[in-house]
């Protein structure tokens, strides 16, 4: 009688086919070629390519100011508020009790624009 | 039972010829474009005449991918740091070609503002003439680089750079203690150089 597993002696090959070609192309990729190719190291070679010239600025990985995501924020922010008032104000005549409803949002929004303005978030570069 | 002949059953070949097999047949150019070679070099490249057909179409704009380099068109001695920095970053092994006149010799352009030859700061391998040559004209000295990267040994390519980075540490050190521009340095080493008969600075 065949074990019961048998049926899947199959499969156990192509994963260890698997596992062997994986692990061959990273042993040829990372060790065995890198071996072969010339290396020669120099400074003039490793330096920030520029097109040829001297890099201007060097460093580009420096912080930079957020300024424009908090600037994008609040308009997606008042976009939004706008893209509300349009349907409201289509509906406003059957609807007369939401006029207070939609004058205590758009001052929960006038508390934010004023927190926003106070912090400076539409100054471009402060 | 007949003897096995080792010469019979082993193919023996140097490892230069293996690897200058590979080289010849995969190079990877770059354009150095300044002046309607240029042009000429487009034509070359795209399905007419087509560089492909001879293991280059592998065209790269960075000097970090690519190991033909194709000067194509008028050097500057403004330009001729900017042509030196950009061999400089090429990769290893690599080969020049230099395309029309004004980059073999300066060609109609006699001029003071105008490098008369850019073997003069870097090292040329193949000269291909006209004004500007023709794609079937180009693609020969592309054959003509092939047979010649399959004559050479590999120490030989090794030490030929090593060499452009030595001439590289001399400019870089002529430069910071004399505290002159780039140009002006290079200046410096081809006068420097004319006066002991050499005309290259490397």
């Amino acid at each position: 009688m065949a074990h019961p597993a048998s049926p899947f002696l199959s499969v156990l090959i192509l994963m260890l086919v698997a596992a062997v070609t994986a692990a061959a192309i990273l042993v040829l990729s990372g060790w065995v070629l890198p071996m072969l190719k010339p290396n020669n190291p120099q400074e003039a070679k490793l330096r920030v390519y520029e097109c040829g010239v001297p890099p201007v600025q060097t460093g580009a990985r420096h912080k930079y100011s957020v300024k424009f995501y908090l600037t994008a924020m609040l308009f997606i922010l008042f976009d939004v508020e706008a893209a509300f008032l349009l349907p409201w104000a289509v509906n406003f005549k059957h609807a007369l009790w939401t006029f207070g409803a939609m004058l205590s949002f758009m001052a929960t929004l006038l508390v934010g624009f004023i927190y926003a303005w106070g912090k400076g978030a539409f100054e471009w570069e402060r | 039972m007949a003897e096995l002949n080792i010469n019979d059953a082993v193919m023996t070949t140097r490892l230069d010829a293996v690897v200058n097999w590979g080289r010849k047949n995969s190079l990877w150019p770059m354009p150095f474009g300044v002046a309607c070679c240029a042009i000429e070099f487009m034509s070359m490249m795209s399905s007419k005449y087509d560089l492909a057909r001879f293991g280059a179409e592998a065209m790269r704009f960075s000097p970090r991918q690519s190991d033909m380099m194709l000067i194509l068109g008028t050097i500057t001695n403004k330009m001729a740091p900017v042509l030196r920095t950009i061999y400089a970053q090429m990769a290893e092994p690599k080969w020049v070609i230099s395309v029309g006149v004004c980059a073999s010799s300066g060609g109609m352009y006699r001029t003071y503002a105008t490098l008369q030859g850019v073997d003069r700061v870097i090292p040329v391998d193949v000269y291909v003439p006209g004004c500007p040559p023709r794609p079937e004209s180009i693609i020969y000295g592309v054959m003509k680089l092939q047979e010649k990267i399959e004559k050479e040994s590999l120490s030989m390519r090794k030490d030929h750079i090593a060499r452009f980075y030595d001439s590289l540490a001399r400019q870089e050190s002529i430069q910071a203690e004399k505290g002159l521009t780039s140009q002006q340095t290079i200046r410096e080493m081809l006068m420097d150089a004319g006066e002991r008969g050499v005309g290259t600075i490397f």
